[in-house]
């Protein structure tokens, strides 16, 4: 296989990963990793490496459409990548010294992990809780539009859910991808965020998130440009077609599908890590 | 330098954010779109002057000096060196979020909101320790 030939398909299949991540909301980075490591044969500290800068490209790009429709809330984004940008780094920093089997394993329990809750029932929070002190002073409830109506919120818990974000991201920065999944878990079931500010926030925060991993992925030279090339430019297309199609497909059977896709690599994941083929 | 517009005294009663997320909306797309386009110039070149080569990437080597280092990659620039092209386009898509935090930064002091001025700030830092300081 020569360069062309590995970058176009390397792009196809990217878009594909973009496309179904967007439309799912699990983001492309988790299928990315383990289609390089295991169909391309890739060392799975350029994947990472190639996964996470895609992984930013997404994130401004849907973030910019999110923000404007004043679904994010930037001040919970912002007092949250305190944690999230100190976790990527101790992330970044752990994934040097970590052997690729160990990497691929947690890799793989992440992946069952997601696969999981994305099929879980995301209930509304209730509407009427009381207000949370440490929330009131730092100013993060807020509201969202639906329908032309605002719906306020009031954010709880708050240094749970500091400290969940903190984890997460500490995945985020080992593993190479966004992490979406543990973030929501953090935001949703901790926080009591609305899931539509909870989607919308995480995605804004991943990229300032996977910013402060890359810095390190960057000078450790796990940022190879000809393998960062097609899987950045093929996940942004792809994610961005993704976002034209969510306006009018019904997304249950789509989604039904990438979990049971994701829960297969999550294994394959697991078994080339105990086997040591990777 | 041109003065921000005044914000309109309803945001700061509202304080919904809505100026605030509009020029961060702004700001994101223009960035992720100015690096994918010269990610794309330097995988253009890249593949015409080395399409044929064999990759291989089954071992571990990192990239490069000249390639994983602002200096390195900025004198490959001016070089025309292909893939140092494709990772000034990297540079510039993790440069995105740096730039909304300092933009943050300015857009929380306009509004004397000095609690998140602080947090912006703290974020900033641990942005550059991990740019920079390596």
């Amino acid at each position: 296989m020569n360069a062309i030939e590995f970058s176009l398909l390397i792009g196809m299949a990217s878009l594909v990963a973009g496309f179904l991540g967007s439309l799912t909301g699990l983001g492309g980075g988790v299928v990315i990793v383990p289609l390089l490591a295991l169909a391309f044969k890739v060392d799975i500290h350029y994947a990472i490496g190639a996964s996470l800068v895609s992984v930013i490209a997404t994130s401004s790009g849907s973030a910019a459409a999110y923000v404007r429709k004043g679904y994010s809330n930037i001040r919970i984004g912002m007092l949250l990548e305190i944690a999230t940008t100190m976790g990527a780094i101790l992330g970044a920093f752990l994934a040097a010294g970590t052997p690729t089997k160990a990497i691929a394993i947690v890799f793989g329990m992440v992946l069952l992990f997601s696969a999981a809750a994305s099929m879980r029932k995301r209930n509304p929070p209730p509407a009427d809780e009381p207000k949370d002190r440490l929330a009131s002073m730092l100013r993060l409830d807020g509201s969202y539009p639906d329908d032309g109506v605002k719906h306020p919120y009031h954010v709880r818990r708050v240094p749970l859910g500091f400290g969940l974000m903190f984890g997460a991201c500490t995945l985020s920065g080992l593993l190479g991808i966004g992490s979406g999944a543990v973030k929501v878990l953090a935001m949703d079931e901790a926080m009591l965020i609305p899931f539509k500010v909870s989607t919308t926030t995480s995605n804004f925060m991943i990229g300032v998130t996977a910013a402060a991993s890359a810095g390190i992925y960057l000078s450790r030279g796990y940022i190879d440009p000809a393998i960062a090339m097609p899987v950045t430019l093929g996940v942004l297309a792809g994610s961005m077609l993704g976002t034209q199609f969510l306006m009018r497909a019904k997304t249950k059977a789509i989604r039904i599908i990438f979990a049971v896709v994701i829960a297969l690599l999550g294994l394959e994941m697991i078994y080339s890590g105990l086997t040591g083929r990777l | 330098m041109e003065q921000p517009a005044p914000i309109d005294r309803d945001d700061f009663v509202m304080n919904d954010d809505t100026i605030l997320d509009i020029r961060i909306g702004m700001l994101l797309k223009i960035g992720m779109l100015t690096s994918a386009a010269v990610i794309l110039l330097g995988g253009v070149l890249f593949l015409l002057h080395h399409g044929h080569s064999t990759p291989n990437y089954t071992v571990f080597h990192g990239v490069p000096d000249n390639l994983n280092s602002l200096a390195g990659i900025a004198a490959g620039v001016r070089h025309g060196n292909d893939l140092a092209i494709i990772q000034l386009g990297m540079l510039l898509l993790i440069a995105t979020p740096v730039a909304r935090v300092v933009f943050s930064i300015f857009a929380f002091l306009s509004e004397r909101d000095y609690l998140y001025v602080t947090i912006s700030t703290i974020v900033l830092a641990v942005l550059l320790y991990s740019l920079i300081w390596h």
